[in-house]
């Protein structure tokens, strides 16, 4: 696959269709993926990458990039694609500066769930449909795709790319994995086991705003969280509410917007779920205001930005789930 | 959270009202003499639409043990269509408060018209009284906001 790619790269550049192309670039190890800009084929032949570890959305890169001069080629996975579309939804992205090839996917593995199985020296992945070998300093070793995947790739919701100039290899479906199972089990306890479930994830946030930054549905040009006059603009002292604000705006702001790529909860240098928030307001979307997918095309207004004269009184949610 | 001068606990509740119907319909309460907690503390807004979702988490982070939005019935908004945005954003964040465990009852919405000055005022009772039961906010204040 990496080889296609590079190749289709580099004539795309060669025959001036586009002066850049995005992709990803391997760091200090072959699992420090970078998004990175390539400028030629010599560039792309130093560093240029496409393994299992390439989780990182490209999208939000295109909202500053597509005003430059010139077009550029992306490279975008089956889930990156609807953010893609999100941000022409959202006239935040040129469509005419950005030539997109869609390129599959088959779930992206998670360097912290394989090294915790025990696996270290890591130097190369290659998957099958059930396994990924992860090549090693001590030799090859076979680990289960379901164990070692990142949480978001477990419940994938499409392998389809919705929007592409080109695409490199099949065209996939849309799936049905279950993705709002964890949030029906949390809907279900009572709120005192959900506040302590909380409490125990989001105090361990370090307020970092990476969760913030890497999401392609956060593209503001002024954030709320970044007034210094709030008081409350960096990290909290213990068991106060500030981590609980921020995740609870972070959330609601991109309600209705949000794709569900995950590129939230797979940044978290402290392993929160994030995106069991995001999947939250989706899934009430879903149930109150009907079936949505932000970013499935590019027209469709967003169910926050439209209303229906029958829509739910906001009581409704003190009739639901556990107490 | 305030104390009285009996040591009990009076909870401060913050109401936004919009300036077209409730505001008007707390008048109407006062000329009518009829009677609400003075708990209640109204700010007022153009519209209910007009209440971002960090005011409501900016009142409880400050302090506040409750909160409470009124608007325009729906269908009667001085903007044609204000409160329907209000009521499915304000459905959400509602639902995402729950989902993290708060305590539900400490927010609310009400539409109450400017003609309703009874309404308002058995609106305001009956949430102070909610809110009086559920006590103190604990989960949702933030000590460095508290002056």
């Amino acid at each position: 696959m990496q080889e296609i790619m590079l190749e289709r790269a580099a004539a795309l550049l060669q025959d001036g269709t586009v002066n850049r192309v995005f992709g990803w670039q391997t760091g200090t190890f072959v699992y420090d993926i970078t998004p990175s800009v390539f400028r030629s084929a010599d560039e792309l032949g130093h560093g240029f990458v496409y393994n299992d570890f390439c989780g990182n959305n490209l999208s939000k890169y295109l909202v500053r990039e597509s005003k430059k001069e010139g077009k550029a080629a992306v490279f975008l996975k089956p889930c990156d694609t609807y953010s893609f579309n999100q941000l022409i939804k959202e006239h935040r992205i040129l469509r005419g500066n950005v030539y997109v090839i869609g390129v599959p996917c088959s779930g992206k593995a998670d360097i912290e769930k394989i090294k915790a199985t025990g696996i270290s020296g890591v130097t190369g992945i290659t998957s099958d449909d059930e396994n990924f070998a992860v090549d090693t300093i001590y030799g090859s070793q076979m680990v289960e795709k379901n164990e070692v995947l990142l949480e978001r790739c477990k419940s994938c919701k499409s392998k389809k790319h919705v929007v592409y100039d080109e695409l490199i290899g099949q065209e996939g479906e849309v799936q049905d994995a279950g993705r709002f199972d964890m949030v029906e089990k949390l809907e279900k306890m009572t709120s005192e086991e959900r506040y302590a479930f909380w409490r125990g994830e989001l105090s361990r946030c370090i307020r970092c705003n990476a969760c913030r930054n890497v999401c392609p549905a956060c593209t503001c040009e002024k954030c709320v969280f970044d007034n210094d006059d709030s008081g409350v603009a960096a990290k909290a002292s213990a068991d106060t509410f500030e981590e609980n604000m921020y995740h609870i705006i972070r959330a609601f702001h991109v309600a209705g917007r949000c794709t569900d790529c995950g590129e939230c909860s797979r940044v978290c240098p402290q392993n929160i779920p994030l995106h069991l928030l995001n999947r939250k307001g989706i899934r009430d979307i879903n149930e109150y205001f009907g079936e949505f997918q932000a970013g499935e095309d590019s027209e469709t207004l967003s169910p926050l930005t439209e209303f229906t004269k029958e829509d739910v009184e906001p009581g409704i949610v003190n009739t639901k789930g556990g107490m | 959270m305030q104390i009285n001068e009996k040591n009990e606990f009076t909870p401060n509740i913050v109401a936004f009202c919009c300036n077209w119907c409730s505001y008007a319909g707390a008048d109407l309460a006062g000329n009518n003499r009829l009677n609400y907690p003075a708990d209640v503390k109204i700010i007022r807004v153009p519209c209910s639409c007009r209440v971002n979702p960090m005011f409501i988490l900016r009142a409880f982070q400050k302090g506040a043990d409750g909160v409470i939005i009124c608007g325009c019935h729906p269908g009667d908004c001085h903007y044609t269509t204000g409160n329907y945005y209000a009521r499915r954003r304000l459905t959400m964040l509602f639902s995402m408060l729950d989902f993290l465990g708060i305590d539900r009852g400490r927010t609310r919405v009400e539409w109450v018209s400017a003609a309703e000055g009874a309404k308002f005022a058995a609106t305001m009772n009956d949430f102070v009284e909610t809110v009086t039961n559920l006590g103190e906010n604990k989960r949702l204040g933030d000590l460095r906001c508290r002056k």
